[in-house]
């Protein structure tokens, strides 16, 4: 463990960190909702990106377990929000019938 | 040699994730704004996990590093898709920059139904002109 690598995933981080400031951004002002889906996709990804590098910083690989969990959650809940959008459109139709 | 490599490699990871974080704010469009998050996204994840097998230099974690990438390489394209259907039936309003729709003929907003006009006449679909 050297010091550039540390200095690295400092950057790294920090960088992360204001990536995801930018999507929470877009989550508060964005007019729909696929755009808050769209950023709370990529902010799970990001989430992915600071455990990893986190577990170069301490040094453990046992961190990267939890990287594959949160990547199977991540599309089962992009899904998810996909399919409630369609419902609601279904939803709209079903009323301009009656 | 492989500090330099993970180092290279994490920090490319980082920059493309900011790119995607600067499109999904920047961008005017719903669709747009998915398609720099989704690329640049996948791309930024799998060279930071690909920087942290390099620094480890294990087997357990290099097949775990490379059974997420190919995980995220096959899921992420399928959940834009998904996001962007939906979307799109949900009625979005397209950027002004956009000067072509070629869903529009073949979507009916009122029953909500896909479907070529082209189905019943037996001709072949002639493709749509472009304006520039």
């Amino acid at each position: 463990m050297s010091q550039l690598t540390l200095w690295i995933c400092y950057i790294g981080i920090f960088i992360l960190s204001i990536s995801v400031a930018c999507c929470f951004i877009r989550m508060v002002i964005g007019k729909t909702l696929s755009d808050r889906v769209i950023a709370l996709d990529l902010t799970a990804y990001q989430l992915i990106s600071i455990i990893a590098i986190y577990s170069v910083i301490l040094n453990q690989p046992v961190y990267i377990d939890i990287v594959i969990a949160l990547a199977l959650i991540i599309f089962l809940g992009t899904v998810a929000f996909a399919q409630y959008i369609e419902w609601q459109r279904y939803k709209k139709i079903g009323q301009k019938e009656k | 040699m492989t500090i330099w490599l993970s180092g290279l490699l994490i920090l490319a990871g980082t920059f493309f994730i900011f790119t995607a974080a600067v499109g999904i704010l920047r961008m005017p469009d719903v669709l747009m704004r998915m398609h720099a998050a989704t690329k640049a996204g996948s791309l930024g994840v799998g060279l930071i996990l690909l920087g942290v097998a390099v620094h480890f230099k294990l087997l357990n974690v290099t097949i775990e590093v490379l059974f997420t990438i190919f995980f995220i390489v096959i899921t992420a394209p399928i959940a834009s898709h998904l996001i962007a259907r939906a979307s799109y039936f949900d009625g979005i309003q397209l950027s002004k920059s956009t000067f072509i729709d070629e869903l529009k003929p073949y979507y009916n907003e009122e029953t909500h139904q896909l479907q070529s006009p082209y189905r019943e006449s037996g001709r072949k679909p002639q493709k749509v002109p472009r304006k520039l």
